[in-house]
């Protein structure tokens, strides 16, 4: 493998340096690899090339070769002659060739980007101190670093609509477009919703969609993150915060088992957005829509901001106390969940050991896989509770089970995490016959009905790490503090788990990981820190026999049906 | 060898005080009578102030009176000590100024940070933030050293400059720029900008 891809390397020269460069890769991608930019607007690595912004112009030139002999033509020293094109050629658009030889900075590279800046500023409004893009913007970086410095334009600018709605989500200012097409050509492509086009010629040239249609795809919102300057804004981050002063976390949108990488972006304790990171082998540079909104769910009205005993309120303290001494009775059912880390799974599984538990469930949570970024399977981390050893099978809707359990006797204690049992099949009355202990962020008829509900946190307030539906451990960090009396879900269980057994146990995921390792299941020789930011890949083959519900969707390929095709 | 200085003896007028005591008062009474006074009555007597002082910063309007902060947060950015907080806002679809988008919903700036370096008047793309000339600042509370927008307004009046920067788009708009399709035509009586009558020359 590792030869053929070498056979495949050819050698471009970039500004005198020779370079060894994978067939098929364009200039552009050539000159990133010895660590120089090519500015660039309409390119994308993840969309077509399209060449129209004409900002990527470099000089580029072969070796020349004797057309009567077809003998290579040498200088007088013997270095291969380069036959240098007249006029200078799109980086983005053109393939390294053999014997290739580019000019990033020579004189006529530079006027080229510098005119090319200039023209695309003829129209481009002075917006930047209202625009959300500024701090963020392309064109605003590559003017300061390719531009004059200076404007030769004295006549009065275009005038377009400023704040055009092209679907729920998406605001367009049209002066600030640049006729990139990233966006038009990301909706044929990838989001295979081709509603976006250009009409009009010349400067009356306006992104449009077609009639009767919206940018209303659960996608659209990327088009906003692919946009080179300010033209597509999202209408929920619009004038909300300036980008300079947000801080950036990594985390994974949990709302499906995909687990599309992402940052997410707070100020002071407030997060302002969520955006994708890119993962080349998980989610490319894309994400959906509904991924973007998980976020609001953190100041939402329902949100259990103190942890209750008896439904009175007392400290995490208290209600953890009160919790471990419920459970040190008999008949103790553990409902969790496939939205608990890996590591809050782990901790379960050693509790659920501990009190001998009669069962251990968990709700699964379908919905439509979309094909692209959100699958079937709406729990992100069912496969977490696979490998922790949490459960043995996949978890069914409704927790029919426990409901017959609690009838018959047989469970007298529940310790839930982040379910809400009523919705997932049991009655308030069977709630109400049982010593309930939940630990959730928000309030629900489950936490209303419990003994002990312990205010947990949110995906954005603490670190962990997901098992996506490839079988890849991602980790997602605290990005904002958690509200004033809400506890660490995996502190509360641990110190439930330590006043159970009377041993100290970890309670931070560094620690906790230790475990984890020690187990010697499919984790063995991970650690927290060990894993990656685009994630590590598992051995999931021990749970093949399994028939997980995703369908295909972008770079993951269901197993049974790859074994069933073959 | 020490030096010994040999003190004169007083003289007989000396020894009485006297002559010394009416040539103080003397000074003391010219001064109060005759001469000029060197000292204010502050506070009801103020300081003339020297251009380019730098007191309490202040948000102004223009002689149109529209807000002229477009909260950019960029002298929240540059404030040294954090003393601005800003929070902002979008413009509604049916004000006069609609094209201009974005306006502070709050602003704050607290004087107990505040160290008067003029970071933020110098940072201001749309120069509406000013740092005049009131220098004294007093309160009972943390909260009343704090100048909300309202304050801010209050204390820094309007600026009369000329630019009506913002009005330019609607003259272009007006002008066929927007090609029919933009916002709707200025009022007629808008103030316009003078157009520069001599191109600039640009350096190279």
């Amino acid at each position: 493998m590792a030869e053929e891809k070498k056979e495949n390397l050819i050698t471009v020269n970039i500004d005198g340096q020779d370079l060894q460069v994978p067939a098929g890769t364009n200039m552009v991608e050539a000159v990133k690899m010895l660590g120089k930019e090519v500015p660039h607007y309409c390119y994308h690595p993840k969309l077509s090339i399209a060449g129209n912004c004409r900002m990527c112009l470099v000089e580029m030139g072969m070796p020349g070769k004797d057309r009567a002999t077809g003998e290579p033509m040498l200088n007088e020293d013997g270095t291969p002659k380069i036959m240098w094109m007249p006029g200078p050629a799109i980086a983005c658009g053109t393939n390294a060739a053999p014997g290739m030889h580019i000019k990033t900075n020579s004189p006529k590279a530079v006027e080229s980007r510098e005119s090319v800046t200039e023209f695309l500023l003829v129209n481009h409004p002075l917006d930047c101190p209202i625009c959300d893009q500024a701090g963020e913007c392309k064109l605003q970086e590559f003017s300061a670093s390719h531009g004059r410095g200076y404007s030769r334009f004295i006549e009065e600018k275009n005038v377009k609509p400023k704040r055009t709605r092209l679907g729920p989500r998406v605001t367009l200012d049209d002066e600030r477009c640049i006729l990139c097409s990233r966006c038009v050509r990301f909706s044929q492509e990838i989001a295979k919703d081709d509603v976006l086009g250009f009409t009009d010629r010349g400067s009356y040239s306006t992104l449009t969609c077609f009639p009767g249609k919206e940018l209303a795809n659960n996608y659209s919102l990327n088009t906003v993150d692919i946009c080179p300057v300010g033209a597509l804004t999202s209408t929920d981050f619009r004038f909300k915060m300036r980008v300079w002063f947000l801080k950036e976390s990594k985390s994974i949108d949990l709302e499906s088992s995909v687990g599309c990488n992402t940052v997410v972006s707070s100020r002071e304790g407030k997060v302002y957005r969520v955006t994708p990171r890119r993962n080349d082998e998980v989610n490319d540079t894309w994400m959906p829509d509904s991924g973007r909104e998980l976020y609001k769910q953190i100041e939402s009205e329902d949100r259990l901001s103190y942890s209750t005993v008896n439904g009175s309120q007392t400290s995490a303290v208290e209600a953890i106390k009160a919790a471990a001494e419920i459970l040190k009775g008999e008949g103790v059912a553990i409902v969790g969940s496939g939205r608990n880390t890996v590591e809050e799974q782990f901790v379960l599984k050693q509790i659920a050991d501990q009190v001998n538990a009669k069962g251990v469930y968990l709700v699964a949570r379908y919905g439509d896989g979309d094909g692209i970024l959100v699958s079937k399977d709406r729990n992100p981390n069912v496969r977490g509770a696979l490998a922790t050893g949490l459960i043995s099978d996949l978890p069914a809707e409704q927790l029919s089970v426990l409901a017959s359990q609690i009838d018959s006797g047989e469970v007298s204690t529940v310790l839930a995490s982040k379910e809400d049992l009523v919705a997932a099949g049991l009655s308030e009355e069977q709630l109400k016959k049982v010593k309930l202990i939940v630990i959730d962020t928000h309030a629900s008829a489950t936490t209303k009905n419990a003994d002990v509900a312990i205010a947990g946190l949110t995906q954005f307030e603490k670190s962990g790490s997901v098992i996506n539906q490839q079988f890849r451990i991602q980790k997602f960090h605290k990005a904002v503090p958690g509200p004033v009396g809400s506890i660490d879900d995996l502190a509360a269980l641990s110190a439930i788990q330590a006043s159970l057994s009377g041993e100290t146990f970890p309670s931070v995921v560094g620690t906790v990981w230790e475990k984890i390792a020690a187990e010697g299941n499919i984790f063995e020789g991970l650690s927290f820190k060990g894993i990656a930011d685009t994630g590590v890949l598992l051995d999931g083959s021990a749970f093949s026999g399994l028939a997980f519900v995703e369908g295909k969707s972008l770079h993951f390929e269901p197993k049974l049906e790859a074994a069933a095709a073959e | 060898m020490p030096i010994v200085v040999k003190r004169k003896p007083l003289t007989f007028l000396e020894k009485l005080y006297i002559p010394e005591i009416v040539r103080g008062l003397t000074v003391t009474f010219r001064r109060m009578f005759f001469g000029e006074t060197v000292t204010l009555e502050y506070p009801e007597q103020r300081p003339p102030i020297p251009a380019g002082y730098r007191g309490v910063p202040t948000l102004v309007r223009d002689p149109e009176g529209r807000e002229k902060c477009v909260s950019c947060q960029l002298c929240e950015f540059v404030c040294p000590p954090k003393a601005i907080r800003i929070t902002p806002g979008e413009i509604p679809e049916d004000s006069d100024y609609s094209h201009v988008e974005k306006a502070p919903k709050e602003f704050d700036i607290d004087m107990l940070r505040c160290i008067y370096c003029g970071m933020c008047q110098e940072v201001c793309p749309e120069e509406a933030i000013w740092l005049q000339n009131q220098y004294s600042m007093s309160g009972y509370t943390r909260a009343e050293m704090v100048n909300n927008k309202a304050k801010l307004y209050e204390l820094g009046g309007t600026l009369p400059d000329e630019h009506f920067k913002w009005n330019k788009k609607k003259e272009a708009a007006a002008n066929g720029g927007d090609h029919g399709h933009g916002p709707a035509m200025p009022p007629a009586d808008m103030p316009r900008s003078e157009n520069p009558e001599v191109p600039p020359v640009y350096p190279k």
